[in-house]
């Protein structure tokens, strides 16, 4: 039986070519026009892989036709994808599960999105004993990954870095209340990025009312006139500013007044905007956090290099489950294959076991 | 022959403060389930002992210096057994378990296990005096460790230092109030113990009355300054450091200076 994973991704291609691949519904007869007896589709935003199984090789165009997105009439373009064989593609499979391979080192989506394409590809009986066992096995290594390494360790985007602070510092960030000054691209996807942790107050300050109004409605939050937004700040917990004005808007002397009426409520200060909104001086104010772009940075960069000094210790777990299941594939898959039909309808029907789920 | 029961709680105290040194050495400092199982078994051999020995003497076994400093190190574990779980501050374990195994370390190697000479007759009043206040000692004791907390995460996030050995330390939010939390209840108990000091029949130290009359005071004025909202919480933190060692030699020096309690 050979395995294979036939795929193009982040590191082969640009968007442009990924996006002409990937069948958005699989056919219960992929694996037959493929000539497989199984296979399954990761399809996700940052790559596109079939996984299968075969008694005869399968030719990487071949598979490369199949998986062209319908109405694309250009040549299939072979040459971006990748194929594993084997150890190799078992091992790839592991890597993928555990974010060795994403974008985001150490990212978990990639995980819920590998389950939900076995799920798939168990309920239209494209996948066998073979497949579950790689797939299950794959679930096993990420959460050990996970659990014993610090791949996941902080966080490697400015919009998360933001809400591991504000966690930080509030804890549950429910019933918080954010402002934005300025209506900046950065400062809106900040804000999203608090609202999705349960921020449910937001406020918008802007020199320019309409682009405060307009921002506000994308947000779900409401207006406020800019000349007010310093009275805002004895309410808010978190304030977002991305404003183009050249000097600071907010310095110690102007906030130290505010601070002594609040002095049992943090401020946390998110300053995206070049130059700086927020003099630095005011970071010594007790019960004030503030964050510039560069710290914000900083941190994130931090976060990635010390997932990176966690893939070693990843790799290692990967290695002794492909070893481990090289064994299995040696020994039992004999038997295995024997027995496909009959363990291929038992796993067909049965749910994702609990501890994977 | 109970002292064995105080040195294997120590051992699990111990236990829980190696597992915290090897998981700071590896740069990992997470609450785990191992800190509080450990320090929970080291709880049951301590309430064994204090059971063994308050049989043995027949009253509470607040004798001598050794049992003060068990009893006391108890009433720590006690209200961390109580608040840890509740606010997620299983992490407070990391800090509480060096707290407790130093003062019960202490308690076994110094020569203060001698039994009391002068043995009068129990007295409820006054057991009930000393052990809540004993129990409020271990109130502020909690409200120290969760002030040192909140000091450690306050100082990364001012430094912007996220990736320290200490960075799952819990929000200042919740460490705060563990702190608020923990002052009141110490404050509570102990002016029940220092209400019930006037009851037990006793002639009154007078520097004993002082000392204890100026702790109040103390936590008192603290937490007048945090309903009042005039501190600052990084304030309020410090403040439970100092009036928590301030406290403490306190209890030491009136335990040394003044004439003990018959108990």
């Amino acid at each position: 039986m050979h395995l294979f994973c036939v795929g193009i991704s982040h590191h082969t291609a640009d968007v442009e070519t990924r996006e002409r691949y990937g069948i958005t519904r699989v056919s219960e007869s992929l694996p037959s026009s493929l000539g497989c007896a199984e296979s399954l589709m990761l399809n996700t935003c940052n790559r596109v892989e079939l996984y299968g199984a075969s008694e005869m090789p399968v030719a990487t165009e071949e598979i490369v036709r199949v998986l062209l997105r319908p109405g694309d009439d250009d040549a299939p373009d072979a040459h971006s994808f990748y194929r594993y064989e084997a150890d190799e593609c078992v091992q790839h499979l592991f890597r993928v599960a555990c974010g060795l391979d994403s974008m985001v080192l150490g990212e978990t989506e990639i995980l819920g999105q590998a389950k939900k394409a076995y799920e798939a590809a168990r309920v239209n009986g494209n996948a066998g004993p073979f497949l579950h066992r790689l797939f299950q096995r794959a679930f096993r290594v990420a959460k050990q990954v996970r659990t014993r390494t610090e791949i996941q360790r902080g966080s490697v985007s400015v919009g998360s870095v933001a809400v591991d602070l504000a966690v930080r510092i509030f804890g549950d960030l429910r019933g918080r209340s954010v402002l934005l000054l300025g209506a900046g691209e950065a400062s809106e996807r900040t804000a999203r990025a608090l609202v999705s942790r349960g921020v449910a107050d937001l406020r918008v300050s802007n020199r320019s009312p309409d682009r405060a109004e307009a921002l506000a409605q994308l947000v779900s939050g409401r207006a406020i006139p800019f000349e007010s937004w310093q009275e805002q700040c004895r309410e808010v917990d978190i304030l977002i500013t991305s404003t183009a004005a050249e000097e600071p808007l907010l310095t110690r002397a102007t906030l130290a007044p505010i601070i002594s009426e609040r002095l049992d409520r943090p401020l946390f200060i998110i300053d995206i905007a070049v130059p700086r909104d927020v003099a630095p001086e005011v970071n010594e104010l007790d019960g004030v956090y503030l964050y510039d772009m560069d710290s914000l940075q900083d941190i994130a960069a931090q976060s990635l290099a010390l997932r990176r000094q966690q893939i070693a210790a990843g790799e290692e777990i990967i290695a002794e489950h492909v070893a481990d299941f090289r064994r299995w594939f040696v020994t039992d898959a004999g038997n295995a294959q024997s027995s496909r039909r009959s363990a291929h309808s038992a796993i067909s029907d049965a749910p994702l076991p609990a501890t994977e789920a | 022959m109970d002292r064995p029961l105080v040195v294997a709680a120590t051992v699990c105290f111990l236990a829980a403060v190696v597992r915290t040194l090897l998981a700071l050495r590896a740069g990992v400092f997470r609450p785990g389930r191992f800190n509080f199982l450990a320090i929970a078994c080291g709880f049951l051999l301590q309430t064994a002992f204090l059971s063994v020995r308050g049989n043995a003497i027949g009253r509470c076994p607040i004798t001598n210096l050794f049992e003060v400093f068990v009893f006391l190190a108890w009433s720590i574990v006690f209200i961390y057994m109580l608040i840890g779980p509740a606010y997620r501050l299983s992490l407070m374990g990391a800090f509480t378990a060096p707290l407790v195994s130093a003062i019960q370390v202490f308690a076994l190697l110094a020569p203060v296990d001698v039994p009391h000479q002068m043995r009068a007759r129990a007295n409820p009043w006054l057991e009930f005096h000393a052990s809540v206040s004993m129990i409020a000692y271990g109130a502020f004791a909690l409200a120290c460790v969760a002030g040192l907390m909140y000091l450690a995460q306050e100082r990364q996030l001012k430094q912007r230092q996220l990736h320290s050995a200490f960075q799952h330390l819990p929000p200042l939010h919740d460490l705060f109030t563990a702190v608020t939390r923990l002052l009141w209840v110490g404050f509570a108990l102990y002016t029940a113990g220092l209400i019930s000091g006037f009851f037990t029949g006793e002639p009154l130290p007078r520097l004993k009355m002082i000392c204890a009359l100026a702790v109040w005071l103390f936590y008192g004025a603290i937490l007048q300054g945090r309903h009042w909202r005039r501190l600052a919480p990084k304030r309020v933190a410090a403040l439970c450091i100092i009036a928590f060692s301030a406290a403490v030699t306190v209890l030491w020096a009136i335990t040394f200076v003044s004439e003990p309690h018959p108990l």
